[in-house]
């Protein structure tokens, strides 16, 4: 835990991490670890299954179940999960990171934290494979074989390379980067909350086919995609391996980096099923983690003993760290907020002593700071692109112009690459292609639009929750300073101008990107002042009633005025295939609709009441326009 | 339990009901009322010929063009997008000169094997081998749904304005304090089979369609008379069309849709554009949905004789297996208590009641009742008019509960052959204290020869209840029913909703037991 916060908010982070989140995760990981043999066994039916011979077939795979290598690997693979349920902790995140441009996306793929993880991806990666490679036995099970044509002419048998084995181990490597890859691509490490609470085994048993399906496609592009890399570059290790082992390649076997040998149905079979069992288990671990840890929480509305007052939820709301608290604590409030009457009791309720209503007002004040905070990030943001916007988008025009041509002149390899650097299905190894040549520029993470420019210090330092969950926080100081080469700056400039606020949404999505506590603010707020209209036997909501419309209004305001943006309203597309959470590209609208809900909640439980109530003019009538229903 | 022998007979022909009064239905004679029909401003008229109808089906104009031959490859191709697999396998099944002989024998064989299946699954659900058109015919809640004019009608939940979807697959907006009509087409938007407003918002429309589902933002203050098809959300999920049913969740977060080709029912975030399917194997889909207007129950009834309750906290449901067919129609009281449904086949309403789990207790699994109860004989009965002997009852198509809880109406189907068996609306008075207890109240009839095909109340009527009733003439009426209700919030406010119900019930029966009890 970086001891960063003052002594009495680490504490009270901590508690919730040690107590609750740990937990989730260990449960998780443990639920991962038990589904793992069965696992294993489909893996080893289908990868060694023969029409011909059915009985045959189970009968080998029963007896190789049971064998000491098997269990071996299944110890491994284990141990495998065990590291990735720890990788999932580690690096999950609420609030997903969202790269407003091409480069800001570059800068997280070779994060260090990123470079680590994809490190420890490749080597279990490395691991499955082999474990694969031993269940499925035959010609894969070993790295060297006896070579057929030297007969012992000395005492030991000259070993060959076996290149399906050395192929098979590279491929789970291959794929093992690439998908903590399409992770930063996707935000895999980003937890969204569900609108819809279901029990854990429900939602397990109904997102498992969305798993299998995305799985076998993913790693079908993975395997694609390594194919091309091994036909090009397969020689490299294999030489290397030859060298430093003392291995003889066999000359006599087809060479797997041509085209014959990778027309090898049967290898590429094999190849498929393994990558697809890699990434299964691995998205088992995620998916069993994202349900655990997004278990509804419920926290006490008040408590009666002062040592456990830290854990109230009015205290817990008020916590900025860790997040996932705060959020699980949103949570609890818009749940309860709809479906408890007797918790709503506790927050309509007056301290017993004094008769002050403590719990409703340290929670409203939570919920309205986030409304107002949300707001002001709003009219920053728009201020700022109402200042620059104009002037801006005049020049991106005419040096996108010029560019073009430059960047055609100069760099013809990657220019048909590049616009595909954030397409889910852009081949790994072409991204790393392009790669140096955008790191290497002096301008690399400073050319970036001014709200990228707000949020640098995010790019770079690791997203908010993760540093609290302990992680190694990297300090400025380690932050890869960009080589100096001077080599054609003005086009490598343009070049680069180019490729800054090519994803014109992002900033809007970076925008929203922690939308679901301000949806759920909204909503607790609502909900609890339409509930109020009945339950509230004090009248504590009505003091607070005029500032919870106008901010909600404010909000409004500001909301419908960012819609005006060009490209703020433009939705995303889809992409269903990925284990990926794209929710966070939706938020937006989402809180546009709750927030619209949420005014109309208030406006028809207390009509023309509403009118008693204090409120500037411009208000008076915003709110005239809702009683009206004609917003 | 009521039945149809205590109703007042039916109006004699020519006679249409106009509204209740004082405790009985008023009438007319039809000669009198085309000019009253003209001053209502929100009865409408749409004649059936002045509906432009498109008759083009997709594989229709292929057959305007001359054959061209293209190679195998290509029409592999195509038959590939357009038909599937199964669609391939037709086309190399047919062009057996060109193929190798063992391709054509083998995916004739394997197409062969694929109807088998199919046709094995569709004898265990008979609903499956209906085309999507027919599928939604069967499973509407509309009467006669493929010949009416009216297809789908709803009631804003807040104000008086109300979408209607018209057999020509247009929707039409009205709005008695604006002159626009806005009038919503869109590509996708293709046998409507229903309409539904979002609660708590002014402006989204959620239709069913033959594919997908549509969301329309309207905006009231907007002059436009045709929406872009732009201000519509396309939701879709493979396998999931047709979708016959949608309902939204009252506090306006939730939407569900239910097809019946698909085992699950999707609950969709709409904003989000993200589904979660809630998948329960059995019944072989989900044909109807009602969501209880206190937001804590859905009902999902499905092809075969089973339907379920979900409770909305955490989705789990409750079978309910029912003896002879599947569930038809199924409506809740307003305050989400209690279910009245009927079953394909029976002539009877039953209820079930939900009682809420204790205050404070966290219980998730809803405790429900053990067994339906028969509130209602509906069973055929004959009245003697001076026009003949006049057949009532028999099957129940939809059923229809007003916001206060006080009058129930109940669409029956009658036998569209025979003349003396008409489609009727049959409204009930309920009465919720001492016991649970429909009492009769009356009939509800159009014009000769017009018969009943929709009905909907109106969700936030002031002084009573009001029927909007889509007749097969394309003629939509509105019938009131006046009267003094215990349930309604003495707010005072004009538009405000019926959905907070803060005032507890006050126990002022006697208003209400004195009209019953004239009748009774």
């Amino acid at each position: 835990m970086s001891a960063h916060d003052d002594m009495f908010s680490a504490e009270q982070s901590c508690w919730f991490v040690r107590k609750v989140i740990c937990w989730r995760a260990a449960a998780s990981v443990a639920w991962a670890v038990l589904l793992l043999p069965p696992i294993t066994a489909a893996f080893v039916i289908l990868s060694r299954f023969n029409l011909l011979h059915p009985i045959q077939t189970i009968s080998e795979c029963l007896s190789l179940l049971t064998s000491a290598s098997a269990v071996f690997s299944l110890i491994l693979l284990c141990g495998v999960i065990l590291v990735v349920g720890f990788l999932n902790l580690e690096y999950y995140t609420v609030i997903p990171t969202i790269a407003c441009s091409k480069i800001a996306l570059l800068g997280q793929l070779l994060h260090p934290r990123q470079l680590l993880n994809s490190l420890v991806h490749s080597i279990m990666g490395m691991i499955v494979a082999w474990c694969c490679a031993i269940n499925i036995g035959g010609r894969y099970e070993t790295l060297g074989y006896p070579c057929p044509q030297s007969d012992g002419s000395d005492g030991s048998p000259q070993m060959c390379l076996n290149e399906y084995h050395l192929a098979l181990l590279l491929a789970g490597a291959f794929v093992g980067f690439s998908h903590s890859l399409l992770g930063v691509i996707h935000n895999m490490n980003y937890v969204s909350f569900h609108t819809v609470q279901q029990y854990k085994y429900l939602r397990f048993k109904g997102s498992l086919p969305l798993v299998v399906k995305c799985s076998a496609t993913q790693a079908l592009y993975s395997i694609r995609n390594y194919i091309v890399v091994y036909f090009f570059l397969g020689y490299i290790p294999k030489a290397w391996l030859c060298k430093t082992l003392n291995l003889d390649s066999n000359s006599s076997a087809h060479p797997l980096d041509s085209i014959a040998g990778l027309l090898d149905l049967t290898l590429l079979y094999h190849m498929w099923i393994s990558a697809s069992f890699l990434l299964f288990t691995w998205h088992i671990t995620l998916l069993l983690f994202r349900i655990f840890v997004t278990e509804v929480y419920s926290f006490p509305v008040q408590s009666s003993f002062t040592e456990d007052a830290h854990q109230c939820l009015s205290k817990v709301l008020a916590d900025k760290q860790p997040m996932i608290l705060k959020f699980l604590a949103l949570q609890d409030l818009a749940l309860l907020s709809q479906h408890s009457p007797s918790r709503r009791g506790e927050v309509f309720s007056l301290s017993q002593p004094g008769g002050h209503p403590h719990n409703w007002n340290a929670i409203s004040r939570e919920c309205l700071s986030l409304l107002t905070d949300l707001t002001q990030r709003l009219v920053i943001y728009h201020d700022t692109v109402a200042t620059n916007g104009r002037a801006k988008s005049l020049s991106t025009g005419s040096e996108r112009r010029t560019s073009s041509e430059t960047s055609a002149q100069r760099v013809p390899l990657t220019a048909p690459f590049t616009p595909d650097l954030d397409s889910p299905f852009a081949s790994p190894a072409l991204r790393r292609l392009t790669a140096p040549v955008e790191q290497c520029s002096p301008w690399f993470g400073t050319v970036q639009s001014p709200h990228v420019m707000r949020r640098v210090p995010k790019l770079w330092s690791t997203s908010t929750d993760s540093q609290v969950n302990g992680s190694p926080q990297s300090s400025p100081a380690s932050v890869p300073s960009p080589k100096q080469e001077a080599s054609k700056p003005s086009l490598l400039a343009q070049f680069l101008q180019n490729r800054k606020e090519q994803l014109p949404e992002a900033s809007s999505q970076a925008l929203f990107a922690d939308s679901q506590a301000h949806i759920w603010a909204l909503e607790g707020l609502s909900y609890l002042v339409q509930a109020s209209f009945s339950e509230d036997q004090f009248g504590v909501v009505q003091t607070t009633l005029p500032s919870i419309l106008s901010s909600m209004l404010v909000l409004q305001e500001a909301v419908d005025r960012h819609f005006k943006l060009p490209h703020a309203s433009s939705k995303p597309v889809r992409s269903s295939g990925s284990m990926g959470d794209s929710t966070h590209k939706t938020l937006r609208f989402a809180l546009r609709a709750t927030l619209k809900t949420a005014i109309y909640r208030i406006t028809t439980t207390f009509g023309d009441h509403l009118k008693a109530i204090q409120m500037s003019a411009e208000h008076r009538k915003r709110l005239q326009q809702f009683l009206e229903y004609k917003e | 339990m009521c039945s149809l022998a205590l109703f007042p007979p039916p109006l004699p022909s020519g006679q249409t009901t106009l509204c209740e009064s004082n405790n009985e239905l008023l009438s007319r004679t039809s000669t009198e009322d085309l000019h009253k029909q003209e001053s209502s401003p929100l009865s409408l008229y749409f004649p059936r010929e002045s509906l432009k109808l498109h008759s083009r089906t997709e594989s229709s104009s292929k057959a305007a063009f001359l054959d061209h031959s293209e190679t195998l490859w290509m029409r592999s191709a195509a038959a590939w997008r357009d038909g599937g697999f199964t669609g391939l396998l037709n086309e190399i099944t047919n062009s057996h000169a060109e193929v190798p002989p063992w391709l054509s024998v083998s995916s004739g064989c394997i197409l062969a094997l694929l109807r088998k299946v199919s046709s094995f699954h569709g004898s265990l659900f008979p609903h499956l081998t209906l085309s999507s058109e027919d599928m939604i015919a069967e499973f509407s809640q509309v009467l006669n749904w493929s010949d009416c004019v009216v297809r789908a009608f709803a009631w804003h939940p807040h104000t008086d304005k109300f979408a209607v979807a018209l057999l020509d697959d247009s929707i039409k907006i009205y709005n008695p304090k604006s002159t626009t009509t806005p009038t919503l087409k869109h590509r996708l938007q293709r046998s409507v089979a229903a309409v539904q407003w979002k609660p708590l918002c002014a402006s989204a429309l959620a239709v069913a369609c033959q594919n997908c589902l549509l969301v329309w933002h309207v905006d009231p203050c907007s002059l436009s008379t045709r929406p872009s098809s732009g201000c519509a959300q396309v939701l879709s999920h493979p396998g999931h069309s047709p979708v016959t049913s949608i309902a939204w969740s009252p506090s306006g977060s939730l939407l569900v849709s239910a097809s019946p080709m698909d085992t699950a029912m999707m609950v969709w975030d709409v904003a989000l554009e993200s589904c979660v399917p809630l998948q329960r194997v059995g019944g072989g889909g989900v044909s109807f949905l009602s969501w209880s207007p206190d937001g804590s129950h859905v009902l999902a009834s499905t092809p075969s004789a089973l339907f379920r309750v979900w409770e909305t906290r955490m989705w789990t449901c409750e079978r309910w297996p029912c003896v002879k067919g599947r569930c038809q129609s199924g409506c809740w009281s307003p305050d989400g208590s209690r279910l009245l449904f009927t079953v394909q086949g029976e002539m009877v309403i039953y209820a079930l009641t939900f009682t809420d789990a204790p205050a404070g207790v966290t219980t998730c699994t809803s405790k429900g009742p053990q067994a339906a109860a028969a509130v209602a004989d509906l069973s055929e009965t004959t009245f003697n008019t001076p026009d003949g002997d006049i057949i009532v009852g028999g099957e129940i198509q939809s059923l229809c509960w007003d916001p206060t809880g006080e009058r129930l109406a109940v669409l029956l189907k009658g036998d569209p052959q025979a003349a003396d068996r008409p489609a009727i609306i049959a409204v009930f008075k309920t009465r919720t204290s001492p016991i649970f207890e429909l009492l009769p109240c009356g009939f509800v009839q159009g014009e000769p020869g017009e018969e009943p095909r929709l009905m909907q109340f109106h969700p936030n009527f002031q002084h009573g209840a009001q029927l909007t009733v889509c007749w097969s003439s394309g003629i939509i009426t509105h019938v009131p029913f006046y009267f003094l209700s215990a349930g309604v919030p003495h707010l005072g406010l004009s538009g405000s909703p019926s959905l907070p119900r803060p005032q507890a019930r006050p126990a002022d029966f006697a208003n209400q037991s004195l009209f019953t009890e004239l009748i009774s």
